[in-house]
């Protein structure tokens, strides 16, 4: 019995607090991201942004979620109500499963699987689902087109995604995520593979309807796409989905290719406190970024989009791959197997 | 419980605790906030035209098809993953019999794109 309390019960019960933890850290985050987003947007265009809730604004998140949370659900007479109260769901779960195999720090991650890269790749094409059921199952044309849309640019991306991951592995020798930031202690992987890494950034802006990739939302000819339907919180759990994804791309960016938690040229320790601040500060970078470019860069036309994404960026990750694994290859720079 | 298995053990956690908070979230609003729908609200949105037809007409087959491409293309790249992690112990071999391949793949790639399947409009 005391087999059964030290061995599965309280490990259990640590785990369960650590996830709820983490979620709370990720809810907090993604409501400050509103926030950053419409202060960085604001300050581009020279304006203030919110400044009226709270000082400079910052109560400004809460507000809003209190607002969606006292609208009223709408499920539209058409619809497939299941799938269409589904759908936000799915894809608010997907977005924080993907967190259990994000390490925050050496050792500071929930489950350490040996497949995380994998796991990782996964979940995110998972999404797909999440957005076809809203489109199918509001039944309205701009939801459906909306939702077409948007999943063939995500699978589109996917594929160059793909391939920049396999680059990566390339260079680690292990799907470790852990491994792969420790496969960085002498240089970053954005040196050596620059190109792959514009090629993960702007995929990854693709992969989650960023601007300038935002068509499958294009406000001037789908309204909204495919959460148009929406209201209350079924839209508020589809915006969450979307924000917490945009931080989870972020992170893949810092692990992959910014070193995860190691600090730069080594001018601090990379343990506890200070290797979680270096992440959370190339996490905040790599956003700001994404944001820096929303306020950059006009939409793109959606047959640019999908040039873009089978006749530049699929040839070219393809073509990097063939001559990374050549020039590890030819080199003897192979990883040995850990 | 095997130690494998064990690792996974999180993740199963994470996806029940998930779900739980995307229930509550979603439940709570539905039972706290006024619900009072009428037939009009209810109808789906067509920038105020009554909705003249199905949503669920027919759609551009060039869609289908990028999702065949895409599916073509996410097995290589399900296929590159244990050769890139394994590349080290499977010697010249194993790269040119990959790279012979992905030279297959490409020829379709290229015979696709000659065919304009990548072209939109």
């Amino acid at each position: 019995m005391s087999d059964f309390w030290s061995g599965y019960f309280w490990p259990t019960v640590i785990t369960i607090l650590e996830i709820l933890l983490v979620v709370i850290v990720i809810a907090v985050a993604m409501a400050y991201l509103t926030y950053f987003e419409r202060k960085v947007l604001a300050l581009m265009q020279r304006r203030k942004g919110p400044n009226v809730i709270g000082p400079f604004g910052l109560w400004q998140p809460w507000a809003d979620a209190l607002k969606l949370a006292t609208k009223e659900t709408i499920i539209p007479s058409g619809a497939n109500a299941t799938i269409f109260l589904m759908a936000p769901m799915l894809l608010f779960m997907l977005s924080l499963v993907a967190w259990a195999v994000i390490p925050f720090g050496e050792g500071l991650v929930l489950a350490d699987i040996n497949v995380g890269i994998l796991y990782l790749f996964a979940i995110s094409s998972l999404g797909v689902y999440g957005i076809i059921m809203a489109g199918w199952a509001s039944n309205s044309k701009y939801a459906f087109l909306g939702g077409l849309r948007s999943a063939a640019q995500m699978v589109s991306y996917e594929v160059s995604i793909g391939f920049v991951l396999v680059t990566v592995l390339l260079c680690v020798g292990s799907l470790n995520l852990s491994q792969i930031v420790l496969a960085q202690q002498h240089v970053w992987f954005f040196i050596p593979l620059f190109p792959m890494f514009i090629v993960f950034f702007i995929s990854g802006l693709a992969e989650t309807n960023r601007a300038p990739f935002d068509l499958p939302e294009g406000e001037s000819e789908l309204v909204a796409g495919f959460f148009v339907e929406y209201s209350s919180m079924s839209f508020a759990l589809f915006y969450l989905g979307e924000y917490v994804n945009m931080i989870l791309m972020s992170a893949m960016t810092s692990i992959l290719f910014l070193g995860g938690w190691l600090p730069p040229f080594g001018i601090t320790p990379a343990h506890a406190p200070y290797g979680t601040i270096w992440f959370i500060l190339k996490i905040s970078f790599v956003l700001f970024a994404f944001l820096w470019v929303r306020a950059t860069f006009p939409r793109f036309r959606y047959d640019q989009l999908m040039r873009l994404g089978w006749k530049v960026f699929l040839p070219a990750s393809l073509f990097w791959l063939v001559l990374t694994a050549g020039v590890l290859v030819w080199a003897g720079w192979l990883p040995a197997r850990v | 419980m095997n130690e494998l298995l064990h690792g996974y053990l999180p993740i199963l956690i994470f996806l029940i605790i998930a779900g739980g908070v995307a229930l509550v979230i979603l439940g709570a609003s539905l039972v706290l906030a006024r619900q009072n729908p009428d037939s009009e609200k209810l109808s789906p949105y067509e920038c105020g035209f009554e909705p003249f037809a199905d949503a669920r007409a027919k759609f551009d087959v060039r869609f289908y098809l990028v999702a065949i491409l895409f599916i073509i293309f996410d097995l290589e790249v399900a296929f590159l993953f244990p050769w890139a992690v394994s590349l080290a112990h499977i010697g010249l071999f194993g790269f040119f019999s990959m790279i012979v391949f992905l030279a297959v793949l490409t020829i379709g790639f290229i015979y696709e794109w000659r065919k304009g399947a990548l072209e939109w409009e």
